[in-house]
């Protein structure tokens, strides 16, 4: 994860900090390590973003390219949205696919959307550069932005993991690989 | 001197023989001067009656000269039994008032229901300027407005088509003088004597009165948009469907309601904000309230009291977040006060109310305390959507920076940037990427993390989002302008580019 670190300087909360609660799912559709990272924002609004833990995010991996056409028919790039109520909007359920990640070493990887709600949108940014994906994956690299149903607001996010439980399986993970090398 | 002619005379002792009021006659008759209906009724009853003293040959002349063979044999057969009722053929209208009183029912006045009797005289004003007396509203003039049941216009249409059997007239139905402006004849003057006030149809004023009679409820049920029906119903159609003439009611119309209302009154300023943690509106969720007060709350209360008013409306030429002060000149701000009782205030009294506002609170203060008309909300949206404001905002970056790193910040004029509608707010606005500009800016250093920009920008534009980035939705970005991570510590409105409304000397 990239971070400057900082000397004696107190910690700044940064924007994510401020506005957002940081949601977990682990091992999305039963590939292992694949966690996905949820920014809930206080006016229900879901950002979802890849966990630090994601392989796409791990050294050595490189994006060879970002597609969101997730099937023959539906490209989430073709979503449109209008009005305040956002209508026309695709509608995603928690395991609809949001985009397709292809690295150079042959590895492809699906990103679902772990959350039901609307979709407002992909972020295009990372389809010209890739890179930003992995070097800013909880702001500027993020994937798409849900608006989920105003009774669902709080329901959703029943199914995910807080902070502290995503960074005990981490470890737990992490203890499993020393134990079994 | 009585209004009514020799030509007058058929038409209104049929009218008064089927139970219709003077005032009625007198409109029916095309009677235009005001001064007839101003006379007191029972008067106006006499002289009636005086006036309709037949002789024996006119009303010999009447029956031998019966009406067309439209009319119903019945109606013929009750005119012929009352002249022969009365013996010896004739009819002495005084005497036994007998015409009057066995034919119809004066009582109640068959087309207007009591409107044009005791409903347009002095008991019945007094008890309405007696609630409007009680009801504390300070006025100067007043309009009047007054409701009539819908069953009064068929009544009319009915009465005018059963006199035109009888007589072919030279008036027409458009020549009957409205009962509106009959009632406001009489009424008027006796109104500006109890109050002391002129009427004026331009008054902010306004006395309603709404009559109603559930009686006759029934008279209209064949018609539908009773006016408009009217209009276009065939006479025969009409007449088949309603009873000729209109009967005779039990009862007059009631009151269903007197109500007093001032139009609104509009104030305007503009307001300091000091706090950071102060919002506009109140802030309640589901019912539980977030923050204490509100920017709209500590002005708008002084006002609601002073003015007496039921409720406001406040506006302003956009508005700052929680967070945020507005200092310099301050917000542009326009109150819509509801219904006020109280109206009048010298230029004095104003300032006195500017400074208790200023006195109750630290966290707003106002300025430029003014009344206003109407337009000034126009005033408030020119403001919101077209005018500059200028910004200071302390900024963190995540890269330690020197002077230089920031110098080049203020050589940027009117730089275009595209805003998609900040996440923040996305839950309640459409989606769209806007497109601002950022006239100026001009940089202090502070120290390696943080410095102080000011910046000059079009109405609209997201600050806070200019300088995060909002996830790399708004470009060009401070933190993308500088290759670092930057994040807004701080913000505050420095000025508000609106002339309005006009600088006072305090």
């Amino acid at each position: 994860m990239a971070t400057e670190p900082e000397a004696a300087e107190p910690v700044v909360p940064s924007l994510v900090d401020r506005y957002f609660t940081r949601w977990y799912k682990a091992d999305v559709k039963g590939r292992p390590c694949e966690d996905h990272c949820i920014l809930q924002h206080s006016n229900r609004i879901c950002v979802i973003t890849l966990a630090g833990s994601h392989p796409v995010l791990q050294s050595g991996k490189t994006i060879k390219s970002i597609s969101y056409q997730i099937s023959t028919n539906c490209s989430r790039l073709q979503n449109k949205v209008s009005g305040k109520f956002k209508r026309g909007a695709q509608f995603l359920t928690e395991l609809a696919p949001l985009c397709k990640i292809y690295c150079s070493d042959g590895e492809e990887y699906t990103i679902s959307s772990c959350v039901r709600g609307r979709l407002m949108e992909v972020n295009e940014n990372i389809l010209h550069k890739p890179s930003i994906l992995q070097e800013k994956p909880s702001t500027e690299g993020y994937i798409a932005v849900v608006l989920p149903k105003f009774e669902e607001s709080k329901s959703i996010t029943e199914g995910l993991l807080t902070q502290k439980e995503y960074e005990e399986i981490v470890v737990k993970r992490i203890n499993a690989t020393t134990a079994t090398s | 001197m009585f209004p009514l002619t020799e030509e007058n005379k058929h038409v209104a002792r049929l009218l008064l023989n089927t139970g219709t009021c003077p005032r009625c006659i007198f409109r029916f008759c095309g009677v235009d001067s005001h001064a007839p209906y101003r006379l007191p009724y029972e008067e106006l009853l006499n002289e009636l009656r005086k006036f309709l003293e037949t002789e024996k040959d006119e009303l010999i002349l009447e029956v031998l000269n019966p009406p067309p063979k439209k009319i119903r044999l019945q109606e013929l057969e009750d005119r012929i039994d009352n002249v022969n009722q009365n013996g010896e053929g004739r009819l002495s209208v005084i005497e036994d008032g007998s015409i009057a009183s066995r034919n119809s029912n004066l009582n109640v006045c068959n087309v207007c229901l009591g409107i044009l009797q005791e409903f347009c005289e002095k008991d019945f004003i007094k008890k309405v300027c007696q609630k409007v007396e009680a009801s504390g509203f300070e006025f100067t003039n007043l309009v009047f407005s007054v409701s009539f049941p819908p069953q009064l216009s068929v009544r009319e249409v009915r009465s005018f088509a059963h006199i035109k059997l009888y007589q072919s007239l030279s008036l027409g139905r458009n020549d009957i003088v409205q009962l509106k402006e009959a009632y406001k004849w009489t009424t008027h003057p006796l109104f500006s004597e109890e109050l002391g006030v002129p009427i004026d149809g331009k008054s902010l004023f306004e006395v309603s009165v709404v009559f109603a009679h559930p009686e006759t409820v029934e008279d209209c049920h064949f018609l539908m948009a009773v006016m408009k029906a009217l209009n276009k119903i065939k006479e025969e159609d009409f007449c088949k469907q309603f009873p000729c003439p209109p009967n005779s009611p039990k009862a007059v119309c009631t009151v269903l309601e007197i109500e007093c209302a001032h139009g609104a009154v509009f104030v305007a300023g503009r307001y300091n904000k000091y706090s950071r943690n102060l919002p506009q509106t109140p802030w309640i969720i589901d019912g539980e309230r977030k923050l204490e007060s509100s920017v709209e709350e500590l002005i708008s209360d002084h006002l609601l009291t002073v003015f007496k008013a039921e409720s406001f409306n406040f506006s302003s030429s956009g508005r700052e977040d929680v967070d945020v002060r507005t200092l310099g000149n301050g917000r542009p701000f326009a109150i819509e006060l509801v219904n006020p009782h109280r109206v009048h205030f010298t230029s004095q009294e104003i300032k006195e109310l500017q400074q208790k506002i200023n006195k109750s609170s630290n966290k707003i203060q106002v300025r430029d305390l003014q009344l206003v008309t109407r337009e000034a909300i126009g005033h408030m949206k020119e403001g919101e959507e077209e005018k500059t404001k200028t910004y200071s905002a302390l900024i963190w970056t995540n890269k330690a920076i020197q002077k230089k790193d920031i110098e080049f910040l203020n050589d940027i004029k009117d730089l275009k940037i595209d805003q998609k509608t900040p996440l923040r707010v996305l839950h309640r606005r459409p989606l769209a990427v806007r497109t601002r500009v950022i006239h100026f800016m001009e940089t202090h250093y502070v120290d390696a993390h943080h410095f102080r920009l000011y910046l000059k920008t079009q109405a609209g534009t997201y600050i806070k989002e200019f300088v995060h980035g909002d996830f790399g939705r708004t470009k060009p970005n401070i933190g993308l302008l500088m290759n670092v991570t930057a994040d807004i510590l701080e913000l505050d409105v420095e000025s508000v580019d609106v002339d309005w409304p006009p600088a006072l000397d305090d």
